[in-house]
């Protein structure tokens, strides 16, 4: 099957080609299959080379020569090790089941075949940007889902604040994507080559330390725009004025985590420049902590979610930034099926409730939505850490990696998943539980989605509960896999000392949730008394600690002063002025001159006649 | 004196009114006379000067400027038929369309 791997990207693009040209004409029925069975097939030939490569070190499969000028080579060529592997199986396997899910949730959108070309070049890009063997291509499909990123949140544009958010997306990001650039310029002023074995395999030698610090503190830039770490993490929470399985796909399980990736990618480079490993777990930990409080007094469901991935990712690169690569990878996997389903069941919400997100207009969906409430509470509780869950054994594996590296990491960790448990279920018990507070129209109408949608939502539930075991604490089935590509390292052996934090951070979990199921359930009165008593506070978490306010003052404004001064003053005045000016002056120039223009010939003729004498005369007199 | 002065002068003098001539005279006709004139002032001299230098040199270039001149004489009558035919007139001052 591996020699085969080109065709997943292959049935994507072929996906893309057909639905962008024919999608309108072919009627709904046909771009959903189209859609559906491009990613199908490609999840199968991911499977297939997740098992051929399993022990591998890598197989580098040249397809063609993509640029060739004078020494300069890139191949256009797929890199199959046990990381990229696992990543693109995660990346198709929970994008089939979201294109399936979309089928019921985009039934009656106008743009239907458009939407599914977008998810279908997305898949494409991300894919090459899984399997690419030199940092050109990777950088080729960092790029492309960044722009599926920006169609797809814009993809209602009708809507100003969905184009708003689209261009927010897009702009933050190419703030990242300009330390990446020069991050892969800088590696090719140092090897000459982008290729990733070449480098790495040549990186001990030709690095120095300071060199190969700038080079991943400028790749690790990247990472923070692409997987919305601080400071450029602005941009996630508006990218939920997409249509919901986008939110799933692209900015709670695929995307986003591409940073994750690369830093493991790259972690020859990163093991090597201790100093950038601090800085990635601490943003990754102060991120993880941020999005956590921001998320707990959130209204918007889809939002509260947005800060979990926010957070959930900082946890992911404090994991690759203590040099838990494997862990994080873990959790990115785990994390992607939990997120996924949190995701599609508030998009079931949505959907049943026609489009209202607002928590506070909710609850009571439990008995109306069943399905979808079994669904959120296993993803929420997955989410959580609640023991034998997936997240519970990817988030530990990060705290005790966090802990052996440095306690207070871990305690900002142990904090943040107490957070998350309090955060989750206060959504849970706000939208399922209680009486609703809907409108009684909208209440009436909640029906329980179609099977198209549910089906996904519940094989996700199943993947969010046993997806944990696939890394078991000390039998790790994840970290043997991916041992070829990210060695281990030597982990001091902690004995009893793991299963404490174990037991901790179950502990915290539970305490987290019962913290919830009080101040939400028991005593509904409660959070708003807390809201009014720490007031200062509360004003500042759900203003978000006022960063988008700062980065308009800080940033927006004053570049809109500048393009205000520049096309208002400089370009009339200085720029038209110049152009105008020059114009005029040989205008001016044409009026004098043509004034001896007379159209008479006698005095052309006196003019030749004085011209000739005052020449003879200087010759003659000199 | 000797002769070479007298005929020097003469066709000085000879220029000048040709000069004047197509100055001062409006009629195309006239101006193209007095341009002949001024030619044939040019000749006299070459003329001259042929003989005082005891060279033929001179009166080759005459020659050459009469042929130049019957040749120039075809073409620039040829035009003032052509103006007299579109305007009725043969003034140069009426002629002004190229007047800036």
């Amino acid at each position: 099957m591996v020699a085969y791997a080109w065709l997943m990207l292959l049935f994507p693009l072929l996906g893309v080609l057909v639905n962008a040209f024919f999608g309108r004409r072919i009627g709904k029925r046909v771009v959903s299959w189209v859609a559906c069975s491009a990613i199908g097939l490609s999840f199968l030939v991911a499977l297939g080379v997740l098992v051929g490569v399993a022990g591998s070190k890598g197989i580098e499969q040249p397809l063609f020569t993509w640029i060739r000028a004078g020494n300069f080579r890139v191949e256009f060529s797929l890199l199959l090790d046990p990381l990229s592997a696992l990543m693109a199986a995660v990346v198709t396997g929970v994008s089939f089941l979201i294109h399936i899910y979309s089928v019921g949730y985009m039934a009656e959108d106008p743009r239907y075949a458009r939407y599914f070309t977008y998810l279908n070049l997305f898949v494409f890009a991300m894919l090459i940007l899984v399997l690419a063997n030199n940092y050109l291509m990777m950088y080729v499909g960092w790029e492309g889902v960044g722009l599926c990123s920006y169609l797809l949140i814009g993809f209602w544009f009708e809507r100003k604040s969905a184009a708003d958010a689209g261009k927010k997306a897009f702009i933050v990001n190419r703030v990242g994507d300009v330390g990446f650039a020069l991050g892969i310029m800088l590696i090719f002023a140092t090897f000459g080559t982008l290729q990733f074995s070449e480098v790495f395999r040549r990186a001990p030698g030709v690095l120095g330390p300071a060199v190969v610090t700038a080079i991943t503190l400028l790749l690790f830039m990247g990472a923070t725009g692409k997987s919305a770490q601080i400071p450029l993490y602005i941009w996630l929470p508006d990218a939920m004025e997409g249509p919901t399985p986008v939110s799933a796909l692209i900015h709670a399980a695929t995307m986003v985590t591409a940073g994750v990736y690369m830093v493991a990618r790259n972690h020859v480079l990163f093991d090597m420049a201790p100093a950038t490993m601090t800085v990635v777990a601490s943003i990754g930990a102060a991120t993880a902590f941020f999005a956590a409080t921001m998320a707990l007094v959130e209204k918007d469901l889809k939002r509260i979610l947005a800060y979990s991935t926010i957070s959930q990712l900082g946890y992911m690169f404090l994991a690759v930034g203590v040099g838990a690569y494997s862990a994080g990878m873990f959790h990115l996997t785990t994390h992607a099926f939990f997120k996924a389903l949190l995701f599609l069941a508030a998009g079931s919400v949505m959907h049943a409730l026609a489009g209202e997100i607002n928590i506070m207009k909710l609850g009571g969906l439990r008995e109306k939505l069943p399905t979808t409430y079994a669904v959120f509470a296993v993803g929420a509780a997955a989410l959580a850490g609640v023991p034998l869950f997936s997240g519970f054994f990817s988030k530990d594996e990060i705290l005790w990696r966090a802990f052996l590296r440095s306690p207070v990491l871990w305690l900002v960790g142990l904090v943040t998943a107490l957070l998350t448990a309090v955060y989750i279920f206060r959504a849970l018990f706000v939208t399922f539980w209680g009486k609703t507070r809907a409108e009684k129209k909208l209440w009436e109408h909640a029906h329980e989605a179609p099977a198209v949608m549910s089906v996904p939502m519940l094989i996700l539930a199943v993947l969010a509960v046993v997806g944990g075991y696939i890394g078991l604490p000390r039998l790790s089935l994840v970290e043997g896999y991916l041992e070829p590509v990210l060695p281990a390292g030597h982990i001091a052996e902690a004995g009893a000392l793991e299963w404490v934090l174990l037991a901790v951070s179950a502990v915290v979990a539970l305490g987290g949730i019962a913290l919830a199921y009080y101040l939400y359930v028991v005593r509904p009165e409660a959070p708003a008394r807390l809201s009014r008593q720490y007031a200062p506070l509360y004003t500042l978490l759900s203003r978000k600690y006022y960063v988008d306010e700062f980065y308009m003052a800080v940033v927006v404004e004053p570049l809109r002063r500048v393009g205000r001064f520049i096309a208002e003053l400089f370009d009339p005045q200085v720029v038209d002025g110049a152009v105008n000016g020059l114009a005029r002056l040989a205008g001016v120039c044409g009026e004098g001159l043509g004034t001896l223009q007379t159209g008479r010939v006698r005095s052309y003729a006196l003019s030749i006649l004085v011209g000739v004498v005052i020449i003879l005369g200087y010759f003659l007199l000199r | 004196m000797d002769a070479i002065r007298y005929l020097l002068i003469l066709s000085a003098v000879l220029f000048t009114i040709g000069a004047a001539g197509v100055l001062l005279r409006r009629n195309a006709l006239v101006i193209f006379m007095c341009i002949e004139i001024m030619l044939n002032a040019v000749n006299l001299t070459f003329i001259a000067l042929s003989r005082q230098l005891q060279s033929l040199d001179g009166q080759i270039f005459v020659f050459m400027v009469m042929a130049v001149a019957a040749a120039e004489v075809a073409i620039g009558l040829g035009i003032i038929v052509s103006i007299f035919r579109h305007r009725a007139t043969t003034d140069v001052d009426d002629v002004s369309l190229l007047k800036g």
